[in-house]
């Protein structure tokens, strides 16, 4: 769109109105951004004497990192927490509920969305705890429903419980990115799918898929970034038991302020922003080529 | 016509499973509170409202939710006001540069987060000496939520139609008259969008206060319920449920008023 100064701003004013957003952004995101390369390359600690005269030591840092068993088990369990909650999980059943909901009735259309909406704008600390009592050994709810007394889940499957409580946080977003992305498949083309006899699966491959093929792209990427940084697994395990859940952004928080290793935990942060910003570049290119 | 019967039972039991996972664990949510001896598990309560005099008599209850008033409160004024300037004249001048910035700003939105971003924030605030401070956690939250506002705002502003501006100009009104007596009325459902989001946004952040106000005085709701429930005990049992429903409850309110109002928009990419 072609920017007209309709207002007679004029220039230095316009200047004057980006300004202070800019500061603060540059304050608060862009030179901590910037400055976790520096810290990264010391051995800058919360205590001790390197708290005062921190050392650079280039990148001992991240080949520490790559020889640290703790870090490699905080890789894998993040890329089981994305692939399995997230890839899988969110988009499936974020897809399917759009799907399903199309045709079902009105109140039972507001009824899901609605209870789906709220799992995904409570608080997150409330959310854990709702979870932490579900899954709770003694009390919970879920091992009187499954009649598994004594279960543990928490310490007993650490993981499955944290993949399965974020499918039930962050379905949301996939499914209304999929209704909204539902609407633009022809409805004539379904119907011709249906008066030829396609099955299930093939109406879906031949005639939806195509037409929200975008989206997929779109929502896979959103939703994977946001869960790799998510945070939220330190509500419900802190990374526990024994580190069997501990999730980059929980490993990075449990480094830099359990352990006080500042240096340390800047380093893998970068690469995190690193993930980060691949991810969002293929995500924008995708917007430009689409808008 | 068994296939047809087939199908429905299936439909049913999908439907009744999805609710059933959705339901079961925000359930206690609305039973706890009101229960005379609320437990972990979901039960029928035995009514009572002693649990919500406990709560408030709480020591750190009330502050902590007067807190987050005052933290979200910052964060969102700050977030609002910086970013509708901003969005404004991004949005009608050509500064030099514009495209460049603009796709800069989106892409530090989603780059740039809490998590990504905690251990430099962290001895950025310490080596200032800012641990403890209200006023500097909120204006690092409004920095984190200023890229993603600007954008959702200068959608708003694009879609205004200049010719109220222009017409205003041709009739002697001042840039200053413009924007105030014009643009922001026009801009109005923008701005409450950003303003409700902002609130939200800030109200449930953990990570950052959790990080930069380590004194219990200062602490929003958000860590006073983490520090509620990891202290454990059964005398907390009677306050965590109700303090998490109040705690909750200018969430699912906000939500409804800005979707009633101006329809559920759905902004792809801006929530966390």
């Amino acid at each position: 769109m072609p920017a007209t100064d309709s207002a007679g701003l004029g220039r230095g004013r316009a200047l004057a109105f980006v300004a202070p957003a800019l500061v603060l952004i540059g304050i608060f995101l862009v030179f901590p951004a910037l400055w976790s390369i520096y810290i990264g390359l010391t051995d800058y600690t919360l205590t001790g004497p390197s708290s005062v005269n921190p050392r650079i030591v280039g990148a001992d840092n991240i080949t520490g990192a790559l020889s640290d068993p703790l870090f490699g088990n905080s890789l894998w369990l993040t890329l089981l927490f994305v692939f399995g909650s997230a890839l899988i999980g969110q988009n499936i059943l974020g897809f399917t509920l759009a799907w399903m909901l199309r045709g079902a009735r009105r109140w039972l259309r507001r009824l899901v969305e609605g209870l789906v909406l709220l799992a995904w704008i409570l608080p997150s600390t409330v959310v854990a705890y709702l979870w932490v009592a579900v899954l709770d050994r003694d009390g919970g709810t879920l091992n009187a429903l499954l009649n598994t007394p004594g279960t543990a889940w928490l310490v007993q499957y650490p993981m499955i419980s944290l993949i399965v409580f974020n499918l039930w946080r962050g379905t949301a977003f996939s499914m209304l990115l999929y209704s909204s992305a539902l609407d633009v498949v022809p409805p004539s083309q379904l119907e011709t799918a249906r008066m030829v006899g396609a099955g299930r699966f093939s109406t879906l491959k031949d005639v939806v898929f195509p037409h929200i093929r975008g989206h997929v792209l779109t929502n896979t990427l959103l939703i994977t970034l946001w869960t790799a940084n998510d945070f939220t697994p330190f509500l419900l395990t802190a990374g526990g038991p024994d580190h069997r859940s501990e999730t980059l952004p929980v490993f990075i928080y449990q480094q830099a302020l359990g352990s006080g290793a500042l240096g340390y935990a800047s380093a893998i942060s970068f690469l995190l922003l690193l993930v980060n910003l691949v991810i969002a570049l293929v995500y924008l290119r995708l917007l430009r080529r689409r808008g | 016509m068994t296939s047809l019967v087939l199908r429905r039972i299936g439909y049913t039991v999908f439907f009744a499973v999805i609710l059933a996972f959705f339901a079961i664990p925000m359930l206690w949510l609305a039973s706890a509170p009101f229960d005379s001896k609320p437990g972990l598990g979901l039960r029928w309560p035995d009514w009572t409202f002693g649990n919500v005099t406990a709560t408030l008599e709480h020591p750190y209850a009330l502050t902590s939710l007067v807190n987050s008033l005052l933290l979200c409160g910052l964060a969102m004024i700050v977030t609002t006001v910086l970013a509708a300037c901003a969005a404004y004249a991004l949005s009608r001048v050509r500064i030099p540069g514009r495209d460049v910035l603009l796709y800069l700003l989106l892409l530090l939105s989603s780059v740039v987060t809490g998590t990504a971003a905690m251990v430099p924030i962290f001895v950025m605030m310490y080596q200032l000496g800012l641990i403890n401070s209200q006023y500097g956690t909120a204006l690092v939250i409004a920095g984190g939520m200023l890229p993603a506002a600007i954008f959702i705002l200068k959608d708003f502003v694009d879609a205004v139609p200049r010719s109220y501006e222009e017409s205003a100009r041709v009739f002697g009104a001042s840039p200053g008259q413009i924007l105030l007596h014009v643009v922001l009325p026009i801009a109005r459902p923008g701005i409450a969008t950003i303003v409700v989001w902002s609130f939200v946004q800030a109200w449930g952040n953990f990570l950052l206060p959790f990080l930069l106000l380590r004194d219990i005085n200062s602490q929003p709701a958000a860590v006073l319920m983490r520090t509620l429930y990891d202290e454990g005990g059964s005398a907390n049992l009677t306050v965590i449920p109700v303090f998490s429903l109040l705690y909750s409850i200018p969430v699912v309110v906000l939500y409804l008023f800005v979707s009633k109002r101006y329809g559920f928009r759905f902004h792809g990419g801006i929530k966390s």
